[in-house]
């Protein structure tokens, strides 16, 4: 039976199994054939399309919707999955209305983009679905590459390798591949296990071997794989999470947004994950709306994001914000949070009210505080595990060109290396021109 | 309010707008439905002689052309003439006729080109008390495999002896529905013309193959796996259709022979536009078979309105205006120089002028590094293409020079003047008048 909203505590079954089934079905559901083609024809087939420049992995998006206008969906898939193998996850993940959509002309005049992503997720689901993987392997070079990190440029990395004759070991420190596309994505973007089933289909490309549970200072050393291997590509992510740097953040029901996120992906029944009745997200990022949503669909009662700034400075794009409005989750910006309150266990939390000046924050010295069973911490993640010997900078590993370290032989991508944002396709792009930088490199050496 | 009234040969119809002789017209049922949907006439689907009613193919019979959306752009049929008998469609047309008397009736006919087939059916149909006849010179279907249709519409004397026959045998207004499946329009017109013929009325359809279906390799709309040409009509095939109304509307053979505009009317504009190249009406069949009969609405509201605006009171008042305007290519004024003009406020930065442009035409606009796209006068040539392809309306225009300004592609100073080409140095035959 179903506890209710009303329930106080973390618990489990705040709404009955079939709504809290039907609030994680898909965000955007597919597009059916016919819609594809009437969306695809929306499409002007730019001149050196702004959203092309806008992707980071420069799909060629006119010709792909243009295959999809068509009739050749199969066709449109391989054009994006030659720039991107993870195109069926950018499909559901990329912020597009940040990227290609916001670049598309028909933004500009009639504030409805075409929907690049939709068909972009209709192509790559036609191609999934016929079910064969369209590369092959060119002749082998015997050689052997290291990717520590299965995440999406550890992914990207090691199927360009595979592409181009190269064997490929990835080490990865859970249990299963993904990454981020695995745990770290709210599960109303990936349902019915698409992750797993991306990564699957990635690795019928052959020649691409992953070991789980083998990570960086646990049973491998850089060291160690510099030795073993002829080139290593680093992809771990960022492991770390920023503390709670207030009074009584340790107390019972504070925890991490990323771990509720992950639990969220890999729960059999969700009606079965607790959740509080009154929530409270500390952060202004992707991972805070994620786990702000969320905690609303699972049945919390009041669902606050407090972010410490204004709203144009959050990261969560103004989609993802208007998303948790529409799901009713409370946006309460300018607040930061000045302590936890409660005996062993979260009651209250207290905040402050901030303003910028000059763009440096300054506390006003008025608080307040909202009624609070859970906190959860979004306040962005660090690089943790890094090898030592290796530049870092703006607490990244540092690279430059497509990825290089300041290690010879050693190149890194995605979170964990410096520039471009912390995107799913970002990583992709990262890990991909890493790869052909390795192999052209082996060529030359 | 503008009075649509029409007297097309001395025939009354409360608007200008019939319904074609096609399958919306083949029985008393559809007719009676269509009149009272509001349209000014019908034309009744093409009788055949006496006998065994005509078969058709148990298949599909219409094969198209979609656009965005699946919108109907073009419509192929291989549908033959009525298949009903003949005295059940007579009777039917004498029952309608009766009822509405304020709407035209005409009754289209196909027999052999044999003077007694033609004297047989004509005092029937007269019985009926329709308005008038119209000949199916034009179906290129089928029928035509039997001498009949588009096969006597293609033999200009055939025409004209069907013609005299009818004139002959049958006292009410005679139509001559032509095929555009010739090589010049004005000898079939002025073939029916010498034959006597009260009227014209085009175009018919357009032999055509829709598509090939790639799995099965046969043309649709397919038969047991095969196909055959259909005829062409709907909204692509309007731009055939009111060149060869306009050659009949400025021909000396033909000028002041009453005309019926029929291909792609869809829209007021399209009927305004036929009977603006000198159509005293215009006939309908695709837009009623794809959005039933209720589109007739549209078509009254739209002309009513845009002759309100025009200041036409009734339709005489701007049928063949655009008449005077359509001339020969030699005759186009070479003196008239224009140069693209891209509004910055309206683009919306697609760079589809560009593309069309620098790739297939004159590289006549630049393309700055923030897409900023601007023409270069000294290289356009006024194409239009720009202008025709972009997705912005008005975004692009043609914007004629004033005489005394100085061309920049060609450094000449634009002259006020009229020149055309037979006054042009390069001509030769120019040149040999001298």
């Amino acid at each position: 039976m179903a506890k209710g909203q009303m329930e106080s505590g973390i618990v489990a079954g705040r709404l009955p199994a079939e709504t809290i089934e039907r609030n994680f079905g898909d965000l955007h559901p597919p597009l059916a054939p016919h819609e594809a083609a009437v969306a695809a024809d929306r499409c002007y087939f730019c001149y050196d399309a702004p959203c092309v420049t806008a992707c980071p992995t420069t799909i060629d998006i006119p010709l792909f919707i243009r295959q999809i206008q068509t009739g050749h969906p199969e066709g449109a898939a391989r054009t994006i999955l030659e720039q991107n193998i993870l195109g069926g996850m950018c499909a559901r993940v990329c912020p597009t209305e940040t990227l290609c959509e916001e670049a598309c002309v028909r933004e500009a005049a009639e504030g409805r983009p075409v929907e690049i992503g939709r068909l972009q997720r209709y192509a790559t689901d036609s191609a999934m679905a016929a079910d064969v993987h369209p590369f092959s392997r060119a002749a082998p070079t015997g050689r052997t590459i290291a990717v520590v990190g299965a995440g999406p440029a550890g992914l990207s990395c090691a199927h360009r390798l595979a592409m181009l004759g190269h064997d490929v070991v990835i080490h990865e420190s859970r249990g299963k591949p993904g990454g981020l596309n695995e745990f770290g994505i709210a599960a109303y973007k990936s349902t019915q296990n698409f992750a797993e089933a991306e990564v699957d289909w990635l690795l019928r490309i052959g020649g691409i071997t992953i070991e789980t549970g083998s990570a960086l200072g646990e049973g491998i050393t850089l060291d160690g794989l510099q030795d073993s291997y002829d080139a290593v590509f680093l992809s771990i992510g960022l492991a770390g999470v920023n503390a709670l740097k207030a009074p009584g953040a340790d107390k019972n029901g504070v925890r991490d947004a990323v771990d509720f996120v992950a639990d969220l992906r890999q729960a059999g029944d969700l009606s079965a994950l607790p959740v509080g009745r009154d929530v409270v997200v500390i952060g202004g990022g992707m991972t805070a709306v994620d786990a702000a949503v969320q905690a609303r669909l699972l049945g919390a009662q009041n669902v606050t994001i407090a972010y410490r700034r204004d709203r144009d400075a959050m990261g969560a794009s103004r989609y993802e914000q208007d998303l948790a409005a529409s799901k009713g989750v409370r946006i309460l910006t300018n607040v930061q949070p000045v302590a936890v309150h409660g005996n062993g266990t979260v009651r209250e939390i207290e905040l402050e009210y901030t303003t910028s000046e000059d763009g440096r924050l300054v506390a006003t010295g008025e608080t307040l505080r909202l009624k609070a069973d859970q906190v959860f911490r979004a306040i962005g993640q660090t690089l943790s595990g890094a090898p030592g010997g290796l530049a870092q900078g703006g607490g990244k590993i540092a690279v430059t060109g497509p990825g290089r370290t300041s290690v010879k032989g050693v190149w890194a991508g995605g979170d964990c290396a410096s520039g471009g944002d912390d995107l799913t396709v970002t990583a992709v792009a990262e890990g991909r021109d890493a790869a052909m930088d390795i192999h052209a490199s082996l060529r030359a050496g | 309010m503008a009075d649509l009234t029409t007297n097309f040969l001395g025939i009354a119809s409360p608007n200008p707008f019939w319904l074609a002789s096609a399958p919306p017209t083949d029985k008393e049922y559809n007719v009676r439905r269509a009149f009272e949907a509001g349209w000014g006439g019908v034309v009744w689907k093409t009788l055949g002689e006496e006998g065994p009613p005509v078969v058709n193919v148990n298949g599909p019979r219409y094969g198209v052309i979609h656009g965005a959306d699946r919108r109907l752009l073009g419509l192929n049929n291989i549908e033959l003439i009525t298949d009903r008998p003949l005295q059940t469609n007579l009777e039917e047309i004498a029952r309608v006729k009766a009822d509405y008397p304020d709407r035209a009736l005409i009754v289209s006919i196909m027999v052999p080109c044999e003077e007694s087939a033609w004297k047989a059916i004509l005092p029937r149909v007269a019985e009926t008390g329709a308005d008038g006849i119209e000949l199916n010179f034009g179906c290129p279907h089928g029928m035509s495999e039997r001498g009949m249709g588009s096969a006597v519409g293609q033999v200009p004397e055939y025409i004209e002896m069907v013609t005299r026959w009818c004139k002959q045998y049958y006292d009410k207004p005679v139509i001559v529905k032509l095929t555009p499946n010739i090589t010049d329009i004005r000898y079939p017109a002025r073939a029916a013309h010498n034959g006597g013929a009260d009227a014209v009325s085009l175009i018919n359809t357009v032999s055509s193959i829709t598509s090939v279906n790639l799995d099965t390799m046969s043309p649709e709309p397919s038969i047991d796996g095969k196909g055959s040409h259909g005829g062409y009509c709907g909204p692509a095939v309007k731009p055939i259709a009111m060149n060869m109304v306009a050659e009949i509307a400025r021909d000396p053979e033909t000028r002041g022979l009453p005309i019926s505009g029929i291909g792609g009317v869809t829209t007021w504009r399209d009927a305004a536009e036929f009977m603006a190249l000198g159509c005293g009406n215009v006939q309908v069949c695709t837009a009623a078979m794809t959005y039933g009969f209720r589109v007739v609405e549209e078509m009254k509201a739209g002309l009513s309105r845009w002759m309100d605006d025009k200041g036409y009171t009734r339709t005489s008042d701007f049928v063949g205006q655009a008449v005077p305007n359509v001339t020969d290519w030699q005759y186009l004024n070479l003196n008239y120089v224009a140069k693209a003009k891209i509004d910055q406020d309206a683009c919306i930065k697609c760079g589809r002028c560009y593309a069309a442009c620098e790739d297939t035409s004159h590289q006549a606009i630049s393309m700055s590094p923030d897409r900023v796209f601007e023409v270069i006068d000294a290289e356009c040539v006024a194409c239009n293409l720009c202008v025709d392809v972009c997705p912005v309306e008005d975004c692009i225009s043609m914007v004629p020079m004033r005489p005394g300004e100085v061309d920049p592609r060609t450094g000449k100073v634009v002259q006020a003047d009229y020149a055309n080409w037979t006054m042009h140095p390069n001509n030769p035959a120019a040149r040999a008048a001298e």
